[in-house]
């Protein structure tokens, strides 16, 4: 079994967003970064479980980032994982990422790729899909569980309205999110054998950008709040009727 | 050239992030000088002709059982065909569960740039720039789509349905669909009546709430107002309530009109799912709490005492409408 967990970093979630260059890039400066919590608490723990069940697997974790990510790596194979692929550029957009996965997914023929449910800087949830359509792998997106039976995985994952458990023959790409496996503190006999995991660099191919960012912008300031005492909270459903016309 | 808008149904009826796809699209049709058209796959009750209203004048079908299954290759294989015959240049989707599913496996079959979370009209003044949603509802990016195929995934909310009127055109296209690869066994509806993407008005509890069993008043808010019923993290992670009601920047990112959050302290975190809605009602007992800053109104105090009195009065100006 060899499975690939796509890894993204992110700002941390209390990070001040805010833009410089003239609003087209993101202020890094000061800013703690992390993984991106739906790769690190359901893609890489569900991973790290299916290779205690079974310790032939091969675990590798792969990110498209440039060298500011690496201590976000190295807490990712803290976690778990025997070596780690960091594809040496900018994220630019869903698509460029996807394709530098899908190149180093074709050179060791992954049976499972998992991604999180969305970044949440970028908030695209497309990464994994665009992975399966350019691999031509079966996608089952937004997973909330994963069992494996040979080569059969059953998984619960979200459909409108409600959920629905399917099955399906690997290869499979699937996009993971809360319930799919319990968020881990890696412990320090992990952290000290991440320091000699393998983190090979690999340098992108080119790959067009079919979008770019422009601009980034902050919405308006709410105006403030207007407070209704505590002993008349009828008032607060008449200015919701009358005033905002909501109810 | 046209406009082709993706239309999702679930049990035979099409859904309202539809409805909004469609309005847009037909917009944006008009906008770039091009057709709107609809394009359905599987099974449907409804009568499509009525989509016409929403400013739709051909809607292309294609009647496969098949299709009323979740399987984003299949589908986008279909799509991707589909593309073809009417030489769509631009591809509208809901951003719901479908959407998240199928347009990124389009987006690489037809190397065509993709945004999703869109929030409104693009600028089509100077090349094709359309406005997402970034850092989880903290801020908004404007993304150029440089390919000559654009696929935009809309966030659902985010844009009004309108209603110019008319019939349209049904045209079955006859496109052969492969075996599906994901075999279904078995699916469960989630609870409340109104899905939390899609509902208007919002109720929801946090830890201030001590318990699952004090939820009745949440509940009974929700159903006196049509609204869905939602929840902070930490509820969702004790079991007080389904995963499927958390919001935030781990869980769903709603947008409603309005958002009644009671006794949830408004962390950043939590922000971040909900600051898209249009209007917050803040209760808690906290007058330090974070949220009232976040808040258009706000009763500082206790929700056991406000909130029967709130559900009270909603009655009474029911009652009197
Ligand atoms: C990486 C990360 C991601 C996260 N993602 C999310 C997310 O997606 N969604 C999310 O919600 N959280 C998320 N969190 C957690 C978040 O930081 C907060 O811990 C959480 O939102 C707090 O939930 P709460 O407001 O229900 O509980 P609390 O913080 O315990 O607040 C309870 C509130 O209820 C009030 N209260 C108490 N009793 C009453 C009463 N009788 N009447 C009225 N008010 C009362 C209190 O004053 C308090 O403000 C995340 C955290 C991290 C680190
Ligand atoms: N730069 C990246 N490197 C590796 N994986 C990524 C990267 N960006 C996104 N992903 C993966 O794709 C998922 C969805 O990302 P997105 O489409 O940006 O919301 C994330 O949860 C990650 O698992």
């Amino acid at each position: 079994m060899k499975i690939l967990v796509c890894i993204s970093k992110t700002p941390d979630t209390t990070a001040k967003i805010a833009f410089k260059d003239n609003n087209t890039k993101f202020a890094a400066e000061g800013v703690q970064w992390i993984i991106n919590p739906y790769d690190e608490w359901y893609a890489l723990v569900r991973a790290i479980e299916l290779k205690e069940k079974d310790p032939s697997t091969t675990l590798h974790l792969v990110t498209v980032a440039t060298a500011d990510a690496d201590p976000v790596v190295r807490k990712a194979l803290a976690l778990g994982g025997d070596e780690a692929i960091r594809v040496n550029a900018d994220s630019h957009d869903c698509y460029y990422v996807a394709a530098q996965i899908a190149e180093v997914a074709k050179q060791n023929s992954y049976d499972l790729i998992f991604t999180g449910k969305e970044t949440i800087d970028y908030n695209g949830s497309s990464v994994g899909g665009i992975i399966a359509g350019l691999l031509n792998m079966t996608y089952i997106s937004l997973a909330t569980k994963f069992e494996l039976n040979g080569t059969t995985a059953t998984v619960t994952r979200e459909i409108e309205g409600g959920e629905e458990t399917v099955q399906a023959a690997l290869p499979v790409v699937v996009s993971c999110q809360k319930g799919v496996a319990e968020q881990r503190i890696p412990n320090m006999k992990g952290i000290m054998g991440a320091r000699t995991k393998p983190l090979k660099i690999m340098e992108p191919v080119a790959i067009d950008m079919l979008t770019s960012v422009v601009s980034f912008d902050l919405p308006q300031a709410k105006a403030g709040v207007k407070l209704i005492p505590a002993d008349n909270p009828a008032e607060l459903v008449r200015l919701l009727h009358e005033e905002a016309k909501l109810i | 050239m046209s406009v082709l808008i993706f239309i999702d149904h679930t049990d035979g009826h099409v859904k309202k992030t539809s409805l909004e796809a469609l309005s847009y699209g037909a917009k944006v049709a008009a906008q770039t000088g091009n057709a709107a058209e609809g394009i359905l796959l599987g099974t449907v009750a409804d009568d499509l002709t009525l989509l016409g209203k929403y400013g739709i004048k051909k809607i292309n079908r294609v009647n496969n059982e098949i299709l009323n299954h979740l399987d984003p290759q299949l589908i986008a294989d279909v799509l991707a065909e589909v593309v073809k015959q009417t030489g769509a240049k631009i591809i509208v989707f809901p951003n719901n569960v479908t959407g998240k599913a199928i347009a990124p496996i389009l987006s690489a079959k037809l190397k065509a740039g993709l945004v999703s979370g869109v929030v409104s009209l693009p600028d089509t003044s100077n090349g094709f720039i359309v406005r997402k949603s970034v850092f989880s509802g903290k801020a908004f990016a404007n993304v150029s789509i440089n390919t000559e195929i654009k696929i935009i995934s809309l966030n659902p909310n985010s844009y009004q349905i309108q209603e110019p009127g008319g019939t349209a055109e049904i045209v079955s296209l006859d496109i052969p669909v492969g075996a599906s690869k994901i075999k279904a066994l078995s699916t469960s509806k989630s609870s409340g009546d109104i899905p939390l993407s899609e509902a208007e008005i919002v109720v929801s509890g946090g830890r201030g709430l001590k318990g699952p069993e004090n939820w009745g008043m949440i509940e009974e808010l929700a159903k006196l107002l049509g609204a869905a019923t939602a929840c902070s993290r930490p509820v969702a992670d004790e079991h007080w309530r389904p995963h499927n009601e958390h919001v935030g920047q781990t869980g769903l990112a709603i947008a409603p009109n309005l958002y009644i959050a009671i006794g949830i302290s408004g962390a950043i975190q939590h922000l971040a799912g909900v600051n898209r809605s249009k209007t917050i009602v803040v209760i808690n007992k906290d007058p330090e709490a974070p949220f009232f800053k976040a808040a258009n109104y706000g009763i500082v105090g206790d929700a056991f005492e406000v909130v029967p009195k709130i559900i009270q009065a909603v009655k009474q100006l029911k009652g009197a409408q």
